[in-house]
């Protein structure tokens, strides 16, 4: 067997692929539904905290602005670590899968809140004037006149924050959920050959690699509009 | 109450663990001033061949770097780690750390890099050239340090995920900060190493995200 035989009977072995695609395919629909129930919550939670921040409560926005600063701070995995196998502690036990979702959707609020406010924050005071002036309210001037030209703004920073902390799905592995790393990795403990990490990764490339293009394109069309 | 404090605040399980994750965030430390040159490097040169004109240059090295955008780096970092040695290579945790971590986040700071490079208008580089400036002193003197300045707050943004990313070396046994507390926790049955893992990083973290929301804020100020 030449080199070239020995690493396609390692990494691109027929049989194993056979044996193991349908295990990865599996771990696919776990890491789509992981990533779905992270998105939903975490950037719904950014946008509720953004909103709140924008009334000017004083304590009320000392606790925001530390709640996202924490959860910049902390690496994913050492919040799922913590969560996974520190809260049972307090007695709290939770599945692999809720400490992921939890600890990567609290990480995707704190960057979404930023993004909102940002955003929020650079629509001209002329803006929250002329409409006051017009005789509309606080929450009327702010979803009809500030957010919806505040949305627009972030959608290239926030599709790309969303994009990168999704890619955190993977750390869910660490916590025994089987999504396509966890799935991989079991594939090749039990087959002794890696080919089962070379379809995981073909399956992150197929759900991400779309995806990250599409952020290209994205960010390209914002900045033409600009 | 007291109960949750001896399970997370313990201070004498933390005297007895303190050692070991001084260790460990000495350990994340290195590992962190050895990957951020290292991808900055990787980044330099990749943004450095983005700029020449040829799309046979271009094409394939916008390829490259979506891919190594797309993959979690957890599963690059596996991938390396457990997936070398059944091609006769092997590879140390710290080596697969390296390899890893050169092309995940190479790929971004090229990226960063690129759009530094390109935000600096032609006018400095025809400028620079036809005072007699060579190629290389251009773009390393006239070009690159504007480029720098444009996009700092992205640099350093990527540096700070960087080192949080650094945690995944937990996974292929390499003793930092994350491992170290996990040690710890599985021998004193307490979750209190994990809580001072994550004090640890927060502060250690906290003064650079504060930085950044300032820098962002400025950033954004200026531009409206």
């Amino acid at each position: 067997m030449n080199g070239w035989d020995r690493f396609a009977d390692s990494f691109l072995n027929a049989r194993v692929a056979a044996e193991y695609t349908p295990k990865i395919i599996e771990g696919l629909w776990l890491t789509l539904a992981l990533a779905g129930c992270i998105i939903a919550a975490g950037v719904l939670a950014g946008l509720a905290l953004a909103v709140l921040r924008a009334m000017g409560l004083r304590p009320v926005n000392w606790v925001i602005i530390f709640a996202v600063d924490l959860f910049r701070a902390l690496p994913p995995l050492v919040i799922i670590v913590l969560l996974y196998f520190g809260l049972p502690a307090a007695g709290i036990a939770m599945s692999g899968f809720i400490a992921a979702w939890l600890a990567l959707a609290l990480v995707l609020m704190a960057f979404a809140e930023e993004i909102f406010w940002a955003g929020i924050t650079a629509i001209p005071t002329g803006q929250w004037e002329a409409s006051r002036s017009l005789g509309l309210g606080f929450i009327v001037t702010f979803g009809l006149i500030i957010l919806p030209q505040a949305l627009r703004m972030v959608i290239p920073p926030l599709v790309n924050r969303t994009i990168a902390i999704t890619k955190g799905t993977a750390l869910a592995s660490v916590v025994a959920v089987p999504e396509i790393l966890g799935a991989a990795q079991a594939g090749v403990s039990f087959s002794f050959n890696p080919t089962p990490l070379t379809l995981g990764a073909v399956a992150y490339l197929v759900l991400f690699l779309p995806v990250v293009v599409a952020g290209r394109w994205v960010e390209q069309y914002y900045r033409v509009r600009r | 109450m007291s109960e949750f404090a001896d399970a997370f605040f313990n201070i004498p399980i933390l005297l007895e663990a303190w050692p070991i994750l001084l260790q460990g965030l000495g350990q994340t430390l290195l590992l962190s001033a050895v990957v951020v040159p290292l991808g900055l490097l990787g980044g330099l040169i990749l943004a450095l061949l983005s700029t020449m004109p040829s799309r046979w240059v271009r094409w394939p090295l916008m390829a490259w770097v979506d891919v190594f955008r797309a993959l979690p780096p957890l599963v690059l970092l596996v991938f390396v780690y457990a997936g070398l040695p059944f091609a006769g290579l092997e590879v140390s945790a710290f080596a697969a750390v390296a390899i890893g971590f050169f092309l995940n986040t190479g790929a971004y700071y090229g990226e960063i890099l690129r759009a530094g490079i390109a935000s600096v208008p032609a006018g400095q580089s025809e400028a620079a050239r036809s005072m007699g400036l060579g190629r290389w002193q251009t773009m390393g003197l006239v070009v690159l340090p504007q480029a720098v300045r444009n996009v700092l707050p992205d640099l350093i943004s990527n540096t700070l995920e960087v080192v949080k990313l650094t945690s995944i070396a937990a996974v292929v046994a390499m003793p930092e900060l994350l491992f170290q507390a996990r040690q710890a926790q599985s021998v004193t049955f307490n979750a209190t190493p994990i809580m001072a893992a994550a004090v640890a990083y927060f502060i250690l973290l906290w003064p650079v995200v504060r930085l950044l929301s300032r820098l962002e804020n400025r950033q954004l100020a200026r531009r409206t």
